[in-house]
């Protein structure tokens, strides 16, 4: 297996210019979100969903304007991955978690599975939809659409030891520098979701920028369940092979 | 056939036992997974048509359609960037609501119609012709001008170098001096 | 920067991650406020207090750059003592005429020159009508190369005596009280601009639309100059006053232009009532020093270009052919003149004047009395369509069946349906290549210009006016399935071709005397070695940081201009840390990363030789080589229209009195008094506040190329305004509501957006409330809004005519606008009281 990459989002360097989200809509073929004025700042996407992989928050304080964009972190334990019952999602060689869309049947156990609120069902044709890391992308040695386009270098894409490096010399320097607000979210494997693979650096508390402070696999109990699950599996492959035979 | 198809059915393969949440659950379709950008016939070396810091772009066309375009990493100034607008140039080229139709509208008239692109460029010649000879000022305030009013331009800075001198030089020639640009406004 | 152009903020954001502090300072909280170390809110259209206010500071203190303001700049030359300043004449400089409200500017000359000025400019008013964009092009009429000078810079007419005397009521107090900024906060400026400038150290100046879009904006920008010039930041890596371009060609379009004053290279426009023949243009359309002093050859290889063989020497190359001028032919004009129904033909290629230029509703009813118009554009924009769906027919003011224009629209290729090239921020040429063939019947404007040009001259006679027309040079080898015209042949055109038939490798080579031909001599050599020079991308890691092998830079790849200024007078880097271009002893020569913007092997000690000319005349220590004396012009002696030295003048339309002088706007601004353009009075209390126009990172100018867009439009849908929460509650307004802005031109109505990145200004004694308004939006696209540019009167800089959209006053209303009648019963009742 290759290298686990991801994405370190410093948010001391974003914009808000926003071209990550149309660099991931372009390359992506995501549909717009609707064009709905939301009054929220510069915001009016709201919210990771199934039309929005990359989302940029705007956070007015006492004379500053903080500037995030927001993505799916392909977490080291990933709960969407572990419900999906069909295989739509799973685990690449870049260890990133992606769903496949002509696997995926709409189910939607996902969804709510998601600690982060990021997979979400498209009401157009009802699958699960999210980030992927522009997988085809990385297949071909490509960095993603968001990361490429990103005119700061705010969103950075490489392996993940490497980033993690970065972002603590990053931290490092902002701290000297007098920001001590400066804080990385998502890099620890201790946190709750063992580390994700797209992590963070912040200049306030996550809950600031809508992001739930302690994040927890909502899939703890994973290993009796994935158990029961093959075991339910196994009844409903039998069916399914079954009826393939017979119309062969 | 079909069996080819089960064979590689994500549950059936996790009941072979690979592991459920990797190679196992992978469909053909994701295993063929390459970037669309590899299967392009030519990629033409480009610069955003939006604001004037001149980004380098790439644009990937396949079978007669662009389908990519995105940040030159080659350029000194954008090393591969772009913002949201250069972003979005592979929609501005291909959306649906492009006109590529030429569309009519007669004096007082109420409604569009189509008309034939040869026929429009002969009838705006016949109107340049036209008003230009209607208009004609030899002299203004006893002095040669040897221009019209009559006909006036307005560019937008979109346009190309090489496409500006032909304007500029045409209407020089006809005599016509209300030319201006985006530039001024 | 970060807000507009995002992708050139990456520089800056490493310059700051490398130390450098970064300002930035503007009526609106941006997104490049948030991306920097000091955001400085200023009232709108008061940016000459401030920029005076750090010249005073820099003379007072004496922290100017010495050696190079007295080997660089004018500082020590000597006015005429006929020269009067705002300090006597409380607010105008002398040559003042309040009948016609414009300048004879003779009196502003160097000493000595005043006599040569008024022969050359006829003197009096039939200059001073002219004076302006519509004469001189880039340039005036020059001044003497060796005008008297006192290098102890005592003489009490020098330039640096009357600097310091005009800018000495230029204080912090007074930046307080007109601009809104505070004294600790101007400290902060004034030290750190000062302190990062000199021979290590360099300080830029970036500026926008938010600079030049005032009745004062030209004034803006040469307040800038000064202060670089004192401090040493011109000609050097990393100083400067950069000019960020909003379009992808804005520096293009005039550099090859298409406005009405110019021809290509900033070459004058002849103008009726001041040039007669060839000789008789060329002698007082500039100097003999300096390169200008070259402009016969670059006028003559022009009309080669154009006239090919028809042009001799004989027939003044055909200059003859060229129309002539007799004031003001800009855009407002022109729309005036469409109302008044002198305009009858109108070509809008690419534009959107119906939604994107100031006082929409006198643009579209300029457009309704047209005989006919051709829009060509890439969506059916608005300006095509007015007659469907302008606001004016909502009011009742037009009725679709009674509009007599004749609508040609046709459609156009995009940027990459076509090959050619754009001149980006930094005069850097760049060739894109043609990826695929246009649909349907998009065309290139190429294309379109090209045959349409073919067929007009089929239609000719041999009528003498038609003459122009017929020996106009129109061949160009033809490509592809639909005849296009090779736009490679047209850019080796405008790049020059010599004696031999061969292009041009330099502007060095161009002739006065017919044997060259060359369509715009700033961009001579684009096509050297009969190579496209623009085409060139040698991917960046494999050369220098000057990268002078990606695209090409005008003039002769030059990318600083002024560069020679990088060096001390006898040619050595004033520091090792901000060397560029130097002095190679051995090789005679100047050298260095970039091409030197200087001829290459005139030494230091060049000492011109008297009677020289042209660029001979100036010596080796003379950087500012457009210049007639070399000299960067902190005072201008000729080529404004509206003083030497810059002046704060409230804008047209302001809530405050001017406190500097008692003259209260620009005297010389330009100012139309029409029905169709009506004034909101200066300090009403009808209209109390102050709005400025504004851009989005996601849209576009007027939207044509972003709310048509769903991935754009989706992330600012709909137009707004921005407030402070203290105007909110003093108006009534609520975030996520709506609002009605109004001025006498209209009322239009848009969503709330209350934000405390909005600030109220507390002036001496009184708050000012700025409104910010994005203009993106217009009644046709994926999402439609009211047009922003409707508030905006027609009332222009007196040098380059352009509007003021940058600072108006307005009132606001709660709630969404009246329809129909009552909006313009609403208007009417702001109007008259």
């Amino acid at each position: 297996m290759a290298e686990r990459m991801g994405f370190f989002t410093d948010t001391s360097i974003c914009i808000g210019c926003k071209a990550c989200e149309v660099a991931c809509k372009e390359w992506n073929d995501v549909p717009d979100d609707g064009f709905v004025f939301r009054a929220t700042s510069y915001d009016n996407t709201g919210a990771l969903g199934a039309d929005t992989w990359r989302h940029v928050a705007f956070i007015e304080q006492d004379g500053r304007w903080l500037m995030s964009s927001d993505v799916c972190k392909h977490c080291t334990h990933a709960a969407c991955l572990d419900v999906c019952p069909t295989g739509a999602l799973f685990r690449t060689e870049f260890d990133t978690v992606v769903v496949q869309s002509d696997v995926c049947n709409g189910c939607g156990y996902c969804v709510p599975a998601c600690p982060y609120g990021v997979i979400d069902r498209r009401e157009r044709d009802g699958r699960a939809w999210k980030c992927t890391l522009c997988y085809d992308r990385l297949r071909g040695g490509l960095e993603p659409a968001c990361a490429k386009a990103c005119p700061t270098d705010s969103i950075r894409f490489g392996p993940l030891d490497e980033l993690r490096a970065r972002a603590a010399e990053r931290v490092e320097r902002l701290h000297a520098d007098g920001v001590t607000e400066a804080r990385l979210y998502g890099e620890s494997p201790d946190n709750g979701v063992g580390g994700t693979g797209a992590f963070f650096l912040l200049l306030d508390e996550p809950e600031t920028y809508g992001l739930p402070p302690d994040p927890v696999v909502t899939t703890r109990d994973l290993p009796a369940m994935w158990r029961w699950a093959g075991g339910a599996a196994l009844a409903l492959a039998a069916g399914v092979a079954a009826c393939f035979l017979r119309r062969t | 056939m079909a069996g080819g198809r089960i064979s590689r059915w994500p549950l059936l393969r996790q009941l072979r036992g690979e592991d459920g949440r990797r190679d196992a659950a992978r469909s053909s379709r994701t295993d063929a997974l390459r970037p669309r950008v590899e299967r392009a016939d030519t990629v033409a070396r480009s610069v955003c048509p939006f604001c004037a810091v001149g980004c380098g772009q790439l644009v990937y066309v396949e079978n007669g359609r662009v389908t990519q375009i995105e940040g030159d990493p080659d350029s000194p100034i954008s090393r591969g960037r772009l913002c949201p607008k250069g972003s979005a140039s592979k929609q501005l080229v291909t959306h649906p609501g492009r006109a590529t139709k030429v569309l009519y509208r007669r004096p007082y008239g109420t409604d569009w119609e189509p008309l034939d692109l040869e026929t429009a460029m002969d009838m705006i010649a016949d109107r340049v012709v036209r008003t230009r000879r209607e208009t004609w000022q030899q002299t203004f305030d006893g002095k040669e001008v040897r221009r019209t009013l009559g006909i006036a331009h307005l560019g937008g800075a979109t346009l190309d170098n090489e496409e500006n001198y032909l304007i500029k030089k045409l209407y020089t020639a006809l005599g016509a001096i209300q030319v201006e640009n985006q530039a001024r406004v | 920067m970060a807000e507009c152009h995002p992708v050139g903020f990456q520089w800056v954001m490493e310059a700051r991650l490398r130390g450098a502090k970064v300002f930035h300072i503007d009526p609106r909280f941006s997104r490049t406020s948030a991306a920097v170390d000091r955001y400085l809110p200023i009232r709108a259209g008061s940016d000459i207090v401030l920029l005076g206010a750090l010249i005073n500071h820099v003379l007072t203190h004496g922290l100017d750059f010495r050696e190079y303001v007295l080997a660089y700049t004018n500082a020590a030359t000597i006015i005429n003592a006929e020269f009067l300043d705002t300090e006597d004449l409380d607010g105008l400089f002398s040559g003042y005429d309040p009948e016609t409200g414009r300048y004879d500017p003779s009196s502003w000359a160097y000493e000595g020159d005043v006599e040569q000025v008024r022969t050359l400019s006829e003197g009096g008013l039939a200059h001073a009508q002219a004076a302006g964009s519509d004469s001189y092009g880039a340039r005036g009429p020059g001044a003497s190369a060796r005008p008297p000078a006192d290098p102890t810079l005592r003489h009490p007419r020098c330039v640096y005596q009357i600097l310091r005397r005009h800018f000495s009521r230029y204080t912090p107090e007074r930046v307080e009280e007109l601009c809104g900024i505070s004294r600790e906060r101007f400290a902060e400026l004034a030290e750190a601009i000062t302190a990062s400038s000199g021979r290590e150290r360099t300080t830029a100046w970036v500026y926008s639309v938010g600079w030049t879009q005032h009745t004062t904006g030209v004034q803006f920008i040469r307040a800038a100059s000064i202060l670089q010039l004192l401090l040493g930041n011109m000609g050097r890596p990393g100083g400067g006053i950069l000019s960020l371009r909003g379009h992808a060609n804005i520096q293009g379009s005039t550099d090859v232009p298409t406005l009405f004053n110019l021809l290509p290279g900033y070459i004058a426009m002849p103008n009726a009532h001041r040039h007669a023949g060839l000789n008789d243009y060329l002698e007082r359309e500039g100097a003999d020093t300096g390169f200008w002093g070259n402009r016969r050859a670059y006028t003559v290889s022009l009309l080669k270009a154009w006239w090919g063989e028809a042009a001799t020497e004989e027939n003044d190359f055909c200059f003859g052919h060229l129309p002539r001028l007799t004031g003001d032919h800009g855009h407002y004009a022109t729309v005036m003149g469409q109302i008044d129904g002198t305009v009858k033909g109108y070509f809008v290629i690419g534009e959107n004047p119906a939604v994107g230029s100031a006082n929409g509703r006198a643009q579209r009813l300029g457009l309704a009395n047209l005989d006919w118009l051709v829009v060509r554009d890439l969506t059916l924009v608005e300006t095509a369509t007015f007659w469907q769906d302008a606001p004016e027919i909502e009011t009742g003011e037009l009725r679709t069946e009674e509009i007599g224009t004749e609508v040609f629209f046709l459609p156009a290729a995009s940027h990459v349906e076509k090959e050619g090239t754009f001149t980006n921020t930094q005069r850097l040429l760049q060739w894109r290549e043609k990826a695929l063939d246009p649909p349907g019947d998009c065309r290139s404007d190429l294309w379109f210009f090209y045959h349409l040009g073919r067929r007009i001259r089929d239609r000719l006679t041999d009528d003498e006016i038609d003459r122009p027309v017929r020996e106009l040079t129109w061949d160009y080898p033809e490509e592809g399935p639909y005849r296009d015209p090779s736009a490679e042949a047209v850019l080796r055109e405008i790049g020059g071709t010599g004696p031999d038939g061969r292009a041009l490798s330099h502007l060095g080579r161009l002739r006065p005397d017919g044997s060259t031909r060359c369509g715009c001599w700033i961009y001579c050599g684009v096509y050297a070695d009969e190579v496209n020079q623009a085409a060139r991308r040698r991917p960046r890691e494999e050369q220098s940081w000057v990268a002078p092998e990606w695209g090409w830079a005008w003039p002769a790849n030059r990318r600083i201009l002024y560069n020679r200024a990088s060096a001390d007078p006898e040619g050595r880097p004033w520091s090792e840390r901000k060397r560029y271009v130097w002095w190679d002893q051995a090789r005679g020569a100047w050298t260095g990363p970039d091409v030197p913007d200087f001829e290459e092997d005139k030494p230091p000690d060049y000492d011109p030789p008297e009677g020289a000319k042209a660029e001979a005349a100036l010596r080796g220590t003379d950087p500012f080589i457009m210049q007639s004396d070399g000299k960067g012009w902190l005072y201008v002696p000729s080529g404004l229209s509206d003083g030497p030295l810059p002046v704060h003048y409230e804008p047209h339309e302001s809530p405050v009195r001017n406190t500097l002088y008692r003259t209260q706007a620009n005297p010389a601004r330009r100012i139309f008094h029409r029905p169709d353009n009506p004034y909101n009075p200066p300090l009403s209390p009808r209209f109390p506040y102050v709005f400025t126009t504004s851009r989005l990172t996601e849209h576009h100018t007027a939207g044509g190329m972003s709310r048509t867009l769903p991935y754009l439009t989706e992330l600012q849908p709909e137009p707004f305004c921005e407030v402070s929460p203290q105007l909110a509650a003093e108006v009534g307004l609520v975030n996520g509501g709506w609002a009605t802005i109004v001025t006498a031109r209209a009322a239009v109505e848009m969503r709330v957006l209350v934000t405390e990145r909005v600030r109220p200004l507390r002036l001496r004694g009184t708050t000012v409330h700025q409104v910010v308004l994005p203009y993106h939006w217009g009644y046709r696209g994926l999402v439609t809004g009211d047009v922003v540019n409707d508030l905006i009167p027609f009332v222009l800089d007196p040098n380059v005519f352009i509007q003021e959209s940058k600072s108006g006053t307005c009132d606001v209303l709660p709630g969404r606008r009246p329809r129909g009648t009552a909006l313009l019963e609403l208007i009417e009742r702001y109007r008259h009281g």
